[in-house]
C-alpha cells in the first residue's frame, strides 16, 4: 500500500509530487499546498514526507514511511496551531532548525500545516529560511489559498493546488480506512461538502449528525424577533459547549502535567511566583486554543446552514447538480416552496456576512443576531 | 491611655472609607502620644517576622502603630502571625489591618473579630444613592450644606470614582462659601461629563439622539474605546429585545427565565415602550455592522459608532 492511499481524489497532485520524490530535477526545496479545507492538504504533506524519507520512494510499509506518517518520524517536524495564530517565536525555531542537516533521513522535512495562520511577523522570520535553503532541507507550507500567505512567501515556494475531492473519493476512503458502510458514508461525504474529517464524524458521531439536523431545523422556527434572538444565543452555546466538553479534560489534564514537570504542590492554595507565571502561559494558550475550537464550530455551523438555502436554491432552479443535504430532501423542498429565489440568495448573503465578521473578531454571539434577524425578515418556511 | 484598642481591623473594598479610617485611627492613637512611631508593611511583599519585630516592647518606651495593608493579598506567613497576634494582642502597640474584602484570610479576620479588635468597615459605594449619601456626608463633616440639585450634578461631573469625587467635594467645601448651589458645581465642573458606555446606550435606546452624541462624544474623548461601546449597545439591546419577547409575566419570574436581574427586567420593560421588533432587529443588524468596523472592517471606528448611535435613535423615533 502506497503512502498516498489516504490523499483521496488528488491524481494530479500524486503524480507531481511522486515525479519529484523520484527525479532530483523535479524537486525543489520550498512546496506550497493549496485546496479548500479538509481537501487533504496536511494529510498529502504528511505522504510526501513519508516519500521523501523512504528508501523506496513511499512504499508506505516501512518504518521510514510509517514513522513519517504518523508524526513521530526525527526528520519530519510538523507545526500546527490550535491557537488563532502561529507566532513569530514558532517560526524563529523553525528557522533555527531548518539550518540542521537531517539526523536518520535522506531530508529535513518542515511541514506548516496552517500557512494562513502565520502572523506578518512570523512570516518574515521563515522568508530568509526559505530563500536560502540548506541542501537537504524541505519546507512544506499548507493553506486553504495562494491569497492566504504573504506573496514573498508566495514568491518562494512552488505551488500545488489540490481540488476538493469527490464525493465518491471521500465515501470510498471512509469505507476501506473507517470502516463505514458505504450508503451512510456517501450521505456523510455530501452532507460535509466533501470535507473528510467532517464526513468521518458525521458517519461516525450521533451527537455531530443531531447537531446538524438541529442547525437546519433552525430557519423553520424563526417567527419573530425572540425567536431569532433565542436561535442565535442557542447556537453561540452550543458552540461553547462543544468547546468547552473536548477542551474541559485536555486543559485539566495539561495543567496537571505542567505542574508536575515544574514539581509544584498541585494542592497548593497559591503557587510561587515562578509557577504562577507559567500557568498563566498554559492558560492563556488554552482560552485561546478554546476561541478558535468555539468559532470553527459556530462556522462549521453556518456552512451547514448556507449548504440548506443553496439546496433550496438548486431545487427551485432545476439544477444538474447534486443536493448536499439529499438525506433532508423534505425540508428543503419546504423551504423552495416558502421562499422566492431573491429571498434565498439574500439568506445565504446574510449568512456569508455573518462568517465573514466572525472572521474579523466580532463577538459571535452578535454576528450569529444579525444574522438570524436577517433570516426572519426574508422568511421562514411553514413547518 | 488611648480609647483605641491595640487591634484594629478595617475591612472592606471602598478604598478611600478605608483610608480614612487608618487616618482617623491614627489621630486617635496621636492625640494621646504625639510622638507615636508608624509602621507600614505591604501584605504581598510581607517579611515573616516583621509583626512580631514591630509590636515588641521598645527599649525606649512610646506607642508604635503598625498599619498592614492588603491583609486579603497577604501571603501564609502574615495571616499565620497575624492568627497568633490575636490570641495574644501587643501591650504598648496597635495594629490596624486592611482587608478589602472576599474569602482569603478569613481565618486571621475570625481571630482578630474573636479578640474583640474594633471593626470599621468600609463598604462599596457603587449606586448613585450611596454617592450621593456620601457627598452630603462631606458637606454635613465640614458644617457645610449643599443643594440636592447641586449634588446630582456633582455625580455627573465627577462620579465615577470616589476618590475623585472625595477631592471634589474637599474642593468645593474650601474655595466657596455658603451652601453650595448647583450654579456652583457649574462654575468648577461644568462641561465636564463623566459619560460611561451605559449611558451612552440607555440615551440612544431612549431615542434621544443629541444627549446619546452628546454623552458619546464625551465618553471618547474622555479616553474610552469605541469597542466596548459598540458591545454596550449590543447588549443593551439585546436586553430590550429580549424582555420584549418574552411578554408579560412578573419580573422576578422572567429574571429566572432569561438570566437577568429583576431590576433589569423592569429597566428594559420600560425602554421597550416604543419600539417594535422589526426596528429593534434593524437596530441590532446595524450595531453588528459597527462593532465589524471598529474591530477594523472599517476606516473611521468613531464614525462608525456614532452611525450606529444614530441609527439606533432613528429606529427608536420610527
Amino acid at each position: 500500500m502506497s503512502v498516498w492511499a489516504d490523499v483521496v481524489g488528488q491524481p494530479e497532485v500524486v503524480d507531481e509530487l511522486q515525479r519529484a520524490v523520484d527525479d532530483p530535477a523535479r524537486m525543489t526545496h520550498a512546496w506550497l499546498l493549496t485546496g479548500p479545507p479538509g481537501s487533504g492538504r496536511s494529510t498529502a504533506a504528511r505522504a510526501f514526507a513519508a516519500a521523501l524519507q523512504c528508501p523506496q520512494g513511499g512504499c508506505g510499509e516501512c518504518r521510514e514511511c510509517r514513522t513519517a506518517l504518523d508524526g513521530s518520524h526525527a526528520d519530519v517536524t510538523v507545526l500546527a496551531t490550535q491557537g488563532l495564530s502561529i507566532q513569530v517565536k514558532d517560526a524563529r525555531e523553525l528557522a533555527a532548525l531548518a539550518q540542521r542537516s537531517p539526523q536518520v533521513g535522506q531530508w529535513q522535512v518542515i511541514i506548516i500545516e496552517d500557512a494562513d495562520r502565520l502572523t506578518e511577523r512570523a512570516a518574515d522570520a521563515l522568508l530568509k529560511a526559505l530563500e536560502e535553503p540548506v541542501a537537504r532541507t524541505v519546507w512544506v507550507l499548507c493553506a486553504p489559498s495562494l491569497e492566504d500567505v504573504i506573496v514573498t512567501i508566495r514568491s518562494r515556494s512552488r505551488h500545488v493546488r489540490l481540488r476538493i475531492p469527490s464525493v465518491e473519493a471521500v465515501a470510498e476512503l471512509l469505507h476501506r480506512r473507517d470502516g463505514i458502510e458505504l450508503d451512510t458514508a456517501r450521505v456523510a461525504a455530501r452532507a460535509a461538502q466533501s470535507h473528510v474529517g467532517l464526513a468521518r464524524r458525521l458517519a461516525r458521531d450521533e451527537g455531530a449528525r443531531s447537531r446538524r439536523r438541529s442547525t437546519l431545523a433552525l430557519p423553520a422556527g424563526l417567527r419573530g424577533l425572540g425567536d431569532a434572538l433565542r436561535a442565535a444565543a442557542d447556537l453561540d452555546t452550543l458552540a461553547k459547549e462543544e468547546s468547552a466538553s473536548s477542551t474541559g479534560e485536555r486543559d485539566a489534564a495539561e495543567k496537571a502535567r505542567l505542574l508536575e514537570q515544574l514539581g509544584a504542590d498541585p494542592a497548593a492554595r497559591t503557587q510561587p511566583p515562578y509557577i504562577r507565571s507559567q500557568v498563566a502561559a498554559l492558560e492563556r494558550d488554552q482560552k485561546t486554543r478554546a476561541t478558535r475550537l468555539s468559532r470553527d464550530v459556530i462556522d462549521r455551523s453556518l456552512v451547514d446552514l448556507l449548504s440548506f438555502y443553496r439546496d433550496a436554491l438548486v431545487v427551485q432552479w432545476g439544477g444538474p447538480v447534486e443536493l448536499v443535504n439529499a438525506d433532508l430532501r423534505m425540508s428543503v423542498q419546504d423551504l423552495a416552496n416558502a421562499l422566492p429565489p431573491e429571498a434565498l440568495v439574500q439568506a445565504m448573503d446574510a449568512i456569508g456576512t455573518a462568517r465573514e465578521r466572525i472572521e474579523a473578531n466580532v463577538a459571535p454571539l452578535l454576528a450569529l443576531e444579525a444574522m438570524m434577524i436577517s433570516l426572519q425578515a426574508v422568511g421562514a418556511p411553514m413547518t | 491611655m488611648t480609647s483605641v484598642p491595640p487591634l484594629v481591623l478595617i475591612a472592606g473594598p471602598e478604598q478611600v472609607l478605608a483610608e480614612r479610617a487608618v487616618e482617623s485611627t491614627l489621630a486617635l492613637i496621636r492625640e494621646v502620644d504625639a510622638g507615636a512611631e508608624v509602621v507600614r508593611l505591604d501584605g504581598p511583599a510581607y517579611e515573616p517576622g516583621a509583626l512580631a519585630l514591630h509590636t515588641s516592647p521598645s527599649l525606649f518606651g512610646g506607642t508604635t502603630v503598625v498599619v498592614v495593608r492588603d491583609l486579603d493579598e497577604g501571603t501564609d506567613d502574615l495571616l499565620e502571625e497575624v492568627v497568633a497576634l490575636a490570641a495574644d494582642p501587643p501591650m504598648d502597640a496597635h495594629v490596624v489591618l486592611v482587608h478589602k474584602g472576599g474569602n482569603r484570610g478569613k481565618r486571621a479576620l475570625d481571630a482578630l473579630k474573636k479578640a474583640k479588635a474594633r471593626v470599621i468597615e468600609a463598604p462599596a459605594v457603587k449606586s448613585d444613592r450611596d454617592k450621593g449619601t456620601f457627598v452630603t456626608g462631606e458637606f454635613r463633616v465640614a458644617r457645610r450644606r449643599i443643594a440636592p440639585d447641586a449634588v446630582h450634578a456633582l455625580l455627573e461631573a465627577v462620579g465615577k470614582d470616589l476618590r475623585e469625587l472625595a477631592a471634589a467635594c474637599a474642593q468645593l467645601i474650601a474655595d466657596t462659601t455658603g451652601t453650595v448651589e448647583v450654579e456652583t458645581v457649574e462654575r468648577y465642573y461644568g462641561g465636564r461629563v463623566e459619560a460611561t458606555g451605559f449611558r451612552v446606550a440607555d440615551a440612544a435606546v431612549a431615542g434621544n439622539a443629541s444627549e446619546a452624541l452628546r454623552l458619546l462624544r464625551h465618553a471618547l474623548s474622555g479616553g474610552l474605546d469605541p469597542v466596548p461601546v459598540v458591545a454596550v449597545l449590543a447588549s443593551q439591546l439585546r436586553q430590550v429585545a429580549r424582555v420584549a419577547a418574552a411578554g408579560r409575566g412578573s419580573s422576578a419570574s422572567l429574571a429566572k427565565e432569561l438570566g437577568m436581574a429583576p431590576w433589569q427586567i423592569d429597566r428594559a420593560r420600560r425602554a421597550a415602550a416604543g419600539w417594535d421588533g422589526i426596528r429593534l432587529g434593524r437596530a441590532i443588524q446595524a450595531v453588528a455592522a459597527a462593532d465589524f468596523e471598529v474591530k477594523g472592517g472599517g476606516r473611521d471606528p468613531v464614525y462608525a459608532v456614532e452611525r450606529a448611535v444614530l441609527t439606533i435613535c432613528r429606529e427608536r423615533q420610527g
